[in-house]
């Protein structure tokens, strides 16, 4: 049988060490390179599109097609949830109030829950879902089928037509469709104040509106447009640099919504500082 | 004797056709593979220029070059006396609306209807045109391609033949000078090929194109090439007329030309 002398062994294991330590090493360093020229390209990618939306012609007829696209889409969804929130923050403020004495404050303080807060997140979340994937799947199956190339060779600027379209349409229309589910929730939290109660609609909503002030609604209106932004952004990057085979399709539809919700969570928090800091 | 009828003579001899595209030392690489390597071509006006090779010679890869979809490692191509590599966007974009390229897929927008398809480059490219102008415009490629009545239709409703030969039409509504064809054959029976190898002849007759034709469809080749090129793992084989290649002893060619 063949010895080895321990020299010869502490030897080999510090060889096979620092081996595995310069692999470990090019390994984090490459990703470390590939993470930074991702933040690149979607730098890149936001300024070409900054730069074609102030070019001249643009698509008008297919900004309105999109903007139809995502209130038909959303519509539904969006009038259901908003009534159900409204509905459910009655029903749990509800007890609380009514052990201070204080059932009057109801209606201003789901009016104000709902407009700073509760209205734009969900909405901002649902659109996420609903038009972030969609954007993401679209295009990302027109980059596999080859549509956008083919768009790009017959000298039409795909940027222009898909993207810069679908971005401002989501910046338009997620603020309106926020607005439209503040509503319906306010609408539901009348509903939800009448199951145990005995409230006019006109009384209700004097008393919601009474409770709301400028500042309420102004930062909860100016983050709706970011939302709108991110949600249309980060839905066209993902389908538009989605990969050629076909799962990339899937892979960019699902990484639109994770990154897109995420991202609403976080310009929401930032917002919340700012607003608290005016 | 005397030198100016001397360079009469010679000019009335050598009378070369006009070059549309030539590529001198084109190189393209994806990572540490090598795709192109010093790939030289000339695509003379009028002709139908042959490609040939197996998938995977980089045959794609080479058109995809010639209209910068794929941006060159190294080399020239310059497209109807312009250096296609320098040019700026806007200037490429008026390059490319002098080029037709028929994808392997077809590459119809899903979303839009027959007529929609057609409507859309024109509509863009050619903008003094009026509704009349542009609906004559469609019916005839349409007839042209042999599918005027496919009008209303979505792409999902034609079959692979057909959306090739939509594909076709949506390239020459906006009267093309140069026509790339990616596999116009590929996926295709054998009677509808055919069909579609023909139809590359009318094309290059009726529309006076100058065409690169990218296969691996050797009845395609002998249907439609006036000369042929072959690739072989990124670099040009052989080059000649259609005879050159029948009669070759060359096994790498014969084996194409059984």
């Amino acid at each position: 049988m063949k010895k080895f002398s321990p020299v010869i062994k502490v030897k080999t294991i510090a060889t096979e060490q620092s081996i595995r330590l310069v692999e470990k090493t090019i390994a984090k360093t490459a990703e470390a390179g590939n993470f930074l020229t991702n933040i690149a390209d979607v730098f890149l990618f936001i300024t070409r599109v900054i730069k074609v939306t102030f070019s001249r012609d643009f698509e008008f007829k297919e900004f309105l097609n999109q903007c139809f696209q995502i209130g038909n889409k959303t519509l539904p969804l969006i009038s259901v949830t908003g009534i159900i929130i409204g509905l459910v923050l009655t029903i749990q403020m509800r007890p609380a109030l009514l052990s201070f004495g204080a059932v009057s404050l109801l209606p201003g303080m789901v009016a104000v829950s709902l407009i700073r807060e509760m209205g734009p997140v969900i909405t901002a979340l649902i659109c996420a879902g609903k038009i972030g994937s969609g954007m993401g799947a679209e295009l990302g199956s027109m980059r596999v089928s080859e549509q956008i190339d083919a768009m790009e060779v017959s000298s039409v600027n795909p940027i222009k037509y898909l993207v810069v379209t679908r971005v401002l349409a989501a910046m338009l229309m997620i603020p309106l469709l926020v607005l439209y589910a503040d509503a319906l929730g306010i609408l539901g939290s009348w509903a939800g104040a009448n199951i145990k109660g005995d409230v006019t609609f006109a009384l209700f909503f004097s008393q919601a509106f009474s409770q709301i002030t400028f500042i309420d609604f102004l930062p909860a209106l100016v983050k709706t447009f970011f939302f709108g932004s991110v949600i249309g952004f980060v839905g066209c990057y993902k389908g538009y640099t989605a990969g050629r085979g076909t799962e990339s399709v899937g892979i960019a539809a699902n990484s639109a919504v994770v990154l897109s919700s995420l991202l609403v969570i976080i310009i929401d928090l930032i917002a919340v500082q700012i607003t608290d800091i005016l | 004797m005397n030198t100016t009828l001397i360079s009469t003579v010679s000019s009335a001899k050598v009378e070369t056709p006009k070059q549309v595209i030539e590529i001198n030392n084109l190189r393209k690489g994806f990572g540490t593979e090598d795709v192109l390597i010093n790939v030289s071509l000339k695509l003379y006006d009028g002709e139908n220029l042959v490609v040939l090779g197996k998938s995977g010679s980089g045959k794609s890869v080479l058109i995809k070059c010639i209209v910068r979809l794929l941006e060159p490692d190294g080399g020239t191509i310059d497209i109807l006396g312009e250096n296609v590599s320098a040019l700026d966007h806007d200037r490429l974009s008026e390059l490319r609306k002098k080029i037709g390229f028929l994808f392997q897929s077809g590459a119809l927008y899903d979303s839009m209807t027959v007529r929609q398809n057609l409507e859309f480059p024109l509509r863009r490219i050619k903008r003094n045109l009026n509704q009349k102008e542009i609906n004559e415009k469609v019916q005839e490629v349409l007839e042209n391609v042999g599918l005027s009545d496919a009008l209303n239709k979505m792409p999902s409703q034609l079959s692979g033949g057909m959306r090739k030969r939509i594909s076709l039409a949506r390239t020459l509504v906006v009267d093309p000078l140069i026509m790339l064809y990616d596999e116009p054959t590929t996926g295709l029976d054998p009677v509808t090929s055919d069909e579609i190898s023909l139809l590359i002849n009318e094309v290059q007759k009726k529309y006076k194109t100058s065409s690169i034709i990218i296969t691996h469809d050797i009845e395609c080749a002998r249907t439609t090439a006036n000369r042929i090129i072959m690739l072989m793992d990124g670099e040009i084989y052989q080059e000649g007329g259609l005879e050159k290649f029948e009669k070759s002893t060359d096994l790498s060619i014969k084996s194409f030309f059984k």
